[in-house]
């Protein structure tokens, strides 16, 4: 049953049974089950990989819907992380999903990043970012970086091989961490494509492939589908 | 002189360094990562780094959301 379920991906040379069986021994914590940590969470659990925790504090509503495919209109009200966990379990029952409502926090950043062997970034704030980056730092653990706004969207590898920092890419993520909140429009489907790149990466980081984008900032503009990659 | 900055071409009189060159477009604000050939030059290296002709310079503004 498993090699069917994988065998699109075990046939593709450079993967393989080796990089699927890597998967499995995965574990990957989603910070965030929004509009980024949606396809995240979908490809990851898709791929087998063994066990995903997945932490958000916040509660469906309608407003979510345009972008963030894991929840349907009847679920809103209800606790993001639980529909999640529901849902991801369905698509592949073979994986262990936690769900967590909380917020990645100083209380339980150590915790939680010392569980896991990778983190993926789906937050939607630089206050949030700059606590990952200090918990992976100290863990000496890899994260991934995701972002968007508008048309634009961002992604890296951080504290990879290479051990790069946010700060290096962006050195005033202080003020960026300080500065107050404000909500840009976005077309849903931006995240859609930054989450499923950040999926893409975490699928080559876990299984051994290559890990591109270390230390490298991703980005794309949709309003001329431009894209850079600068090294950090 | 002319140089690149995010694509397109632009011809450059009174600006010589980086610096220089961010604060005429109003690109030197907070959230700003600066590439000169794919490679992010640091903010304390900006002042003293003079641009020479068909540099290629990329600056990338934060975004937050997710």
């Amino acid at each position: 049953m498993t090699d069917q379920r994988y065998s699109r991906q075990t046939m593709l040379p450079g993967f393989g049974y080796e990089g699927q069986q890597r998967l499995g021994a995965a574990s990957v914590l989603i910070v965030g089950v929004g509009g980024l940590g949606s396809p995240v969470a979908l490809y990851l659990t898709g791929a087998g990989v063994g066990s995903l925790t997945l932490l958000d504090p916040d509660t469906v509503s309608l407003s979510n819907l345009q972008r963030q495919v894991l929840y349907t209109t009847p679920e809103t009200g209800m606790p993001k992380v639980e529909v999640a966990a529901e849902r991801l379990r369905a698509l592949n029952p073979t994986i262990k999903v936690e769900p967590l409502c909380a917020r990645f926090s100083p209380e339980n950043m150590h915790g939680l990043v010392a569980a896991h062997d990778l983190v993926i970034d789906c937050t939607d704030n630089f206050a949030t970012r700059r606590l990952i980056d200090d918990a992976c730092r100290s863990a000496g653990k890899p994260w991934i970086f995701g972002a968007i706004g508008e048309l634009a969207g961002q992604i890296a590898l951080i504290n990879g091989p290479r051990h790069r920092s946010l700060r290096d890419l962006y050195e005033d993520l202080d003020a960026l961490a300080e500065a107050p909140r404000t909500t840009l429009g976005v077309i849903g489907a931006v995240p859609g494509v930054i989450g499923s790149m950040q999926a893409m990466l975490a699928v080559k980081v876990l299984s051994g492939m290559d890990a591109t984008l270390d230390g490298k900032l991703f980005s794309i503009d949709c309003t001329t589908f431009e894209t850079n990659i600068i090294d950090f | 002189m002319k140089i690149s900055l995010n694509h397109k071409e632009i011809d450059i009189t009174g600006a010589s360094t980086l610096a220089d060159l961010l604060a005429a477009h109003a690109l030197d604000g907070p959230g700003y990562a600066v590439a000169v050939g794919g490679k992010v030059v640091p903010r304390s290296e900006r002042a003293t780094f003079v641009l020479t002709e068909g540099m290629e310079i990329i600056v990338i503004k934060a975004v937050c959301g997710g």
